[in-house]
């Protein structure tokens, strides 16, 4: 309880990550509360007439295909954040270990990554996902998207980490951990790890972010899992259905609004998390 | 000084890092402010100029110099009489330099800002002598701060303290990152630069040694008050204070070798004071009295004030 | 007299890469050798650049040096065993001069003082181990009540650094190296460390590097002392003898720019005996030429050996040059003896 007391007292002031998390919240009530309120089979085409602007059958009313678009939302929407989700812990779980290690250890190894990584970002991310995306012959799931995002995801949380972790290593208690004995993966885990706790936090977060906007972008081109209802993939279908010009406006309203918010509540959590991954905050009195 | 108070509002509640500080300085003086970590020295510093950022602030007191009282003013005011008549060369001021601006432009700056930049070359002039004043050769002013080195670029911040030729010279900490060869360098020219001007210095530090051999009248803090006040040789040969007398029979001397005796217990938390005298824990001498009953800074013998129930 | 922990010859330097201005020569054929015979308190003194911290971590085995050797033991740091190096890590333990960056934040201080416990299996239950450190928290004044189970940011400078003391006390090493241990600790707790630091002399047998810049300090606690200037000896021998009557130029100018905390005032009144310092000291010749009041040619041209010009101490001079010659390596030999017992514990 009292634990309780303080992050929330915490969040008071820290206005930014109060903000992030009101807004999640808000988006996970809404899938979950509509769950178990909407019937998700809706989200089917041909499960509701075409073409119907909102009214009290279908809130968020249907698009061509005949899919309710409510349904829609409420199954799409958790979609596309677990490929969010999936590619960013793997995009950070991978690039933290390559960058931990490449800045302890230095030297070759050190080298090398850093080479690979310095080398992949400076090619077009969205180009190769949409090349591979490509070569992929059978349709995408949408777990097939999520590794392939995460394939370039790690690039730049390595870079972040390490350096990081190269300013991190050169600190007094580092040497006093070498000085008692402490081996080197020892040392990583031990002193270096908890310290970036917040600022693995700000990178995962972050991560999840671009994941995200990378795999709509994907979808939008119509590269991304057909049948499934992502919200990605109702922009490609807003798009290919020329929605904006008819003026079935309910059809991209939605989406829009749910990619905004997701958006506004990831980047409200990495400003939030960021404060307090940042040194100056974080030396206690 | 008059009574002046400054508390910090911080989350686990008010810190009071001044108390109750009262002294004077008289013009040409040198007085040194001492006090180990947490005693309040440089808060001082800082409030005499009403430096003192929030979550800080000044409760109460006054600040007279030349018969008008600092507080009163304006912060146009205020900002007007700092650097004019009242100078500081913070702690760390090496570090403070601009690095990416030469130094005739860090102090040219200065004149400019109080409107004393008639022209390009009265400027060049000024910032020349200055340098001169201060022991540096012409060509330091179109040099960048990392060209010089740690003794050098204190004496560059002397120099723009002294431009605008102030009444009242505050130095905190000004040789703490420096090796003692260079020291003894900066305050030779810390001294001359106060004679020209006729200024008075406010050394604020912890070392003693230094103290003893630099100021005319010292003042001791400790945890956040003044606790005593007196010419320097008096404080050396015959301290009133306790706290003050076992500092000094601390201090490694290198006369002769000796024991080792310093004094027991821990400086007492500025948010966490004990009640009565605050150096009482750790007094030999403490009475009743003094758990209890914070002692005034009171006159004991000419010219020597001190805060303690003994005398 | 058994050689405990020695510098042989060594040279340190640093940069002289593509991008790098130049490189710096950090150390140059320095010599020390701790007895191990005698457990003894030996100052090395030296200011900004004179390469005591270079010093400190080669000692250490944190660097390897450019030129020279590092022995512990009659061994070579470079070419020890795996056991042999983790002797070496549990006979020479060190104190560092920044009490609040040795300790991780993330962590209380037990932190510190179990990892040690653990690594070198120091106890054989959690009880033996707690009892340990406990005794070597007593053993240097301060208790463990207080101080177990806080953080960092809760004990003050002082505290911290007498945690680090008892760390290295934990280990019972032979050698402790103590790189500035109290320039960043309050006047009136610096007193109470370097107390601890003689009783573990006294008592334990352990001999002290104490590497500082301030002579008041180094002078209080050591035997002997020696003097760096820029990478080189500039004086060594028995602290008495180098403080009091110095003969190095160098040291005389040290000593003469300490203000002593008194009510003589004699520091201002002598004029600064030298010029400001030149940045990096170039070619061959003494280091300490550009600022020599008594500097003559033959200054320049080569730099000067060693000289005993007493039984108990060496000047790099030529001022000396009729005193005879002492090698580098053999520099202790003019060190005076430590008398066991010779210091009072202290407060």
């Amino acid at each position: 309880m009292d634990r309780l007391t303080t992050a929330l007292g915490y969040m008071r002031r820290n206005g930014s990550l109060a903000v992030g998390i009101v807004l999640l919240l808000a988006l996970a009530l809404f899938v979950g509360i509509g769950h178990l309120v909407v019937d998700t089979s809706k989200s089917r085409p041909l499960s509701a007439p075409a073409l119907r602007p909102p009214s009290v059958e279908h809130p968020f009313g249907t698009d061509r295909q005949g899919r309710d678009l409510l349904a829609t939302m409420v199954a799409g929407t958790p979609l596309t954040l677990r490929i969010g989700f999936i590619a960013g812990f793997l995009g950070v779980g991978i690039g933290s270990v390559l960058g931990f290690v490449s800045a302890y250890y230095r030297g070759t190894v050190d080298t090398i990554i850093r080479s690979i990584v310095d080398i992949g970002l400076t090619v077009p991310g969205l180009l190769v996902l949409i090349i591979i995306a490509v070569s992929v012959k059978k349709g995408l799931t949408v777990d097939q998207m999520a590794i392939i995002v995460a394939s370039l995801a790690w690039l730049n949380p390595a870079r972040t980490i390490r350096a990081q972790v190269l300013s991190l290593r050169e600190r007094g208690y580092v040497e006093v951990a070498r000085l008692s004995g402490m081996s080197g993966p020892e040392i990583i885990v031990k002193e270096l790890m908890p310290n970036l706790l917040p600022y693995l936090a700000a990178t995962l977060v972050n991560t999840v972010s671009s994941a995200i906007l990378a795999s709509v972008g994907l979808e939008v081109l119509g590269l991304g899992p057909i049948d499934s209802p992502t919200l990605g993939m109702t922009l490609y279908w807003v798009n290919f259905n020329a929605a904006l010009i008819n003026g079935w406006w309910w059809w991209w309203t939605a989406p829009l609004a749910i990619i905004l918010v997701v958006f506004l509540g990831l980047f409200f959590l990495t400003v939030g998390l960021d404060e307090i991954a940042n040194p100056r905050l974080r030396r206690a009195v | 000084m008059r009574d002046l108070r400054v508390h910090y509002a911080t989350p686990l509640g008010a810190v009071t890092a001044a108390d109750s500080v009262s002294f004077g300085l008289r013009a040409g003086e040198r007085l040194g402010v001492v006090g180990e970590s947490g005693s309040g020295k440089s808060t001082l510093a800082l409030a005499i100029l009403r430096m003192i950022k929030p979550p800080g602030r000044i409760d109460a007191g006054e600040i007279w110099l030349d018969g008008v009282n600092l507080m009163t003013l304006s912060d146009e005011a205020m900002r007007r009489v700092r650097l004019a008549r009242i100078a500081l060369i913070p702690q760390g001021s090496m570090n403070s330099l601009n690095p990416v601006m030469r130094i005739k432009d860090q102090i040219s700056d200065a004149l400019r800002d109080h409107g004393l930049a008639p022209s390009r070359r009265q400027v060049e002039e000024r910032v020349r002598d200055l340098l001169e004043s201060v022991g540096l050769r012409p060509e330091v002013a179109d040099m960048f701060p990392h060209e010089l080195s740690g003794g050098m670029k204190q004496r560059a911040c002397i120099a723009i303290a002294i431009s605008l030729r102030p009444r009242v010279i505050i130095a905190d900490e000004p040789t703490s990152a420096l090796d003692v060869v260079v020291q003894k360098q900066v305050m030779e020219t810390l001294a001359r630069v106060q004679e020209d001007l006729g200024a008075s210095v406010i050394l604020v530090g912890h070392d003693m040694g230094l103290m003893a051999q630099f100021v005319d009248r010292l003042g001791v803090m400790y945890a956040g008050r003044l606790i005593e006040v007196s010419p320097v040789r008096d404080i050396f040969t015959q301290p009133l204070h306790p706290y003050t007398e076992m500092l000094i029979a601390s201090l490694p001397s290198l006369e002769q070798k000796g024991t080792f005796r310093g004094i027991p217990g821990l400086i007492p938390l500025l948010r966490d004071l004990p009640p009565g005298c605050a150096f009482h824990p750790r007094c030999p001498h403490a009475v009743d009295r003094c758990r209890v009953e914070a002692p005034r800074l009171r006159e004991i013998r000419p010219a020597g004030w001190a805060a303690c129930h003994l005398r | 007299m058994t050689t405990l922990l020695e510098a042989r010859r060594v040279t340190k330097v640093f940069g002289g890469g593509l991008f790098d201005r130049g490189p710096t020569l950090a150390l140059d054929d320095f010599s020390l050798a701790i007895d191990g015979d005698r457990p003894s308190i030996t100052a090395v003194v030296g200011e900004s650049g004179s390469g005591k911290t270079t010093l400190s971590r080669l000692l250490l085995g944190l660097t390897a040096p450019t030129g020279g050797e590092v022995h512990y033991d009659g061994r070579d740091l470079q070419a020890m065993s795996r056991a042999e190096w983790r002797a070496f890590r549990r006979d020479v333990q060190v104190i560092f001069q920044d009490p609040y960056e040795v300790y991780n934040p993330f962590y209380r201080v037990d932190h510190v003082l179990t990892t040690p416990v653990a690594k070198f299996g120091l106890a054989s239950s959690r009880a033996a181990a707690r009892a340990l450190i406990e005794d070597v928290l007593r053993a240097v004044g301060l208790r463990p009540e207080e101080t177990l189970g806080r953080f960092p940011h809760q004990l003050s400078g002082g505290q911290r650094q007498r945690v680090m003391v008892a760390r290295a006390l934990l280990l019972k090493p032979r050698v402790i190296l103590a790189d500035e241990p109290v320039s960043m600790v309050d006047a009136s707790l610096r007193a109470t460390i370097l107390a601890s630091l003689r009783r573990m002399n006294a008592e334990l047998g352990i001999s002290i590097v104490y590497i500082t810049h301030d002579l008041a300090t180094a002078y209080q606690i050591s035997d002997n002392i020696v003097v760096l200037y820029r990478g080189s000896v500039a004086e060594a021998g028995d602290v008495e003898l180098v403080v009091k009557q110095p003969r190095h130029p160098y040291t005389q100018l040290l000593l003469s720019s300490i203000p002593e905390a008194s009510a003589a005032r004699t520091w201002m009144a002598d004029t600064a005996m030298a010029s400001a310092a030149v940045h990096d000291a170039t070619g061959a010749g003494c280091k300490f030429a550009a600022r020599c009041p008594s500097v003559a040619s033959r200054c320049r041209e080569a730099a000067p050996p060693l000289f005993q010009t007493d039984r108990h101490r060496a000047v790099s001079c030529y001022l000396h040059q009729d005193a005879p010659r002492l090698a580098p390596e053999a520099m202790v030999r003019a060190f005076a003896e430590p008398v066991a017992g010779k210091h009072s514990g202290g407060a």
